[in-house]
């Protein structure tokens, strides 16, 4: 049975989430790719007010599709999640405690993940069709100048993702894996 | 002499980008659910049956089926006995231009890769020409993902390194790759030519439908091989685990210097998308 969790997710909740666990998502969430995590780290850098409010936030890697009129989104699947490794450790110790996206993470997230409570979660990458119909609204709430790349905020209604890597470092890309195989014999 | 104007081009590569971009070809679909079929790890299937409901979706309500609409690789077969009247290159821009607006598909092109600002409208697309004979011609639209695109490698091998090279390289470039294209993938591989020619066949080897074998019986079995091989790694959809890591292994082949043996792999995902037409 899936958990359902609703955001914003604290610090002791990530702490209860494990990998491989799968979870449905509902309430609000933030989209950010690489140029809109870039220009967050830059204003953390010099110590400027953030346009959204990280705390127990939850950050979706997603650059979507053009709503067609009388939707609220385009197709909306995960990004490579590695390219913002630059930026996770930054964004996790201002406050953000889940992530969701495809792909491996660097060492450095994982750290700051253990370190401060928070997960990664995996949503089905090319699915953007089926993922976009759990996401009710969006609204652009900053950086309207990078198109899709903007910072939305998304009301999403039983998001399916999976955590991949938990705030201990367990790591489903490796148990499921090995698990896979030991089955094999 | 057959007459064409750069607007009948122009129509038909608008068209092809929105039909590639929301409807995935047949022989993707009947590889998916045959590797459904295949899949004895429950959570590897649970995902393929997300990812054929996915594609579904996107057919019933012409809605691209991937949010990474791609860069728009086209590749031009122009018979020698047609005139194109008008500017056949800006009519394929301008095709892709019109296409990605009316189908409300991503624009994910920059202008520079530097200084990275987006070119609002996906234009340069990637033109490949090819001058045969004939009265006719055939133009695919291919969008290409960058999750998958950035998986790709290219190595120019010692002859020393032979088959065992190849192969342990093949395998390499998807070990490395990893959960990061979105598994299950389409393998293309370009074997010898020159370092570009390579990376142009891994290319085109991912047009090739998925189930159909390189005409040379030795690669045929190459390919087969590659696939077996790649589907005892344990990666599975996603990389969550599972048998069905990849679909496909398609590889190209062509001469090449004796003192080479470039090899390129070219990585997609399992949103491989193409859209023929012929004039
Ligand atoms: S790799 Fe393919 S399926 Fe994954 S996000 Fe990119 S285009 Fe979509």
């Amino acid at each position: 049975m899936p958990i359902s969790l609703t955001t914003p997710l604290s610090r002791e909740q990530a702490r209860t989430l494990k990998a491989g666990d799968s979870c449905l998502l509902s309430g609000v969430i933030y989209t950010a790719r690489d140029a809109a995590h870039k220009r967050l780290c830059d204003l953390a850098a010099q110590g400027k007010e953030l346009p959204l409010d990280l705390k127990d936030a939850v950050i979706y890697f997603v650059g979507p599709t053009p709503a067609r009129p009388g939707e609220a989104i385009g197709s909306a699947g995960p990004t490579t999640s590695y390219r913002m490794d630059a930026y996770s450790p930054t964004l996790i110790a201002l406050g953000q405690t889940g992530m969701i996206g495809k792909g491996k993470r660097g060492l450095e997230v994982i750290d700051a993940m253990k370190t401060h409570g928070a997960v990664y979660f995996g949503a089905i990458g090319g699915c953007g069709a089926l993922l976009s119909q759990c996401i009710k609204k969006a609204e652009i709430i900053a950086y309207e100048d990078l198109g899709a790349e903007a910072i939305r905020r998304l009301e999403v209604e039983n998001f399916p993702v999976v955590v991949v890597i938990d705030s201990q470092g367990n790591n489903l890309y490796e148990t499921g894996r090995a698990g896979y195989l030991e089955s094999q014999g | 002499m057959r007459e064409m104007t750069a607007q009948q081009i122009t129509d038909v590569v608008r068209r092809l980008c929105m039909e590639a971009n929301c409807h995935l070809p047949q022989d993707m679909k009947a590889r998916i659910e045959e590797s459904r079929d295949q899949e004895s790890w429950p959570q590897a299937r649970e995902i393929l049956e997300r990812i054929i409901e996915n594609y579904r979706i996107a057919d019933a309500h012409d809605r691209p089926i991937c949010q990474d609409t791609g860069m728009a690789c086209v590749f031009v077969k122009v018979g020698q006995e047609v005139h194109i009247q008008g500017n056949l290159t800006e009519a394929i821009h301008e095709g892709v231009r019109q296409g990605y607006d009316q189908g409300y598909l991503r624009k994910s092109v920059v202008r520079d890769p530097l200084d990275r600002v987006n070119t609002g409208d996906n234009t340069p697309a990637m033109i490949y020409y090819d001058l045969v004979p004939g009265d006719r011609v055939e133009i695919t639209v291919a969008p290409k993902g960058f999750g998958s695109e950035n998986m790709s490698q290219i190595k120019m091998l010692k002859p020393s390194d032979g088959l065992q090279g190849v192969k342990d390289f093949i395998l390499k470039a998807v070990e490395d790759a990893g959960p990061n294209p979105c598994p299950p993938i389409v393998v293309g591989v370009g074997v010898g030519g020159t370092f570009d020619k390579a990376a142009l066949m891994a290319k085109q080897a991912l047009l090739r439908p998925a189930g159909s074998h390189n005409p040379v019986p030795f690669y045929a079995q190459l390919e087969e091989e590659m696939l077996e091989a790649i589907n005892r790694l344990g990666m599975g959809p996603q990389g969550f685990g599972g048998k069905t890591t990849a679909l496909a292994v398609n590889i190209e082949q062509c001469p090449t210097h004796i003192a080479g043996l470039p090899v390129a792999v070219n990585i997609n995902c399992h949103v491989t998308r193409h859209q023929t037409e012929v004039l």
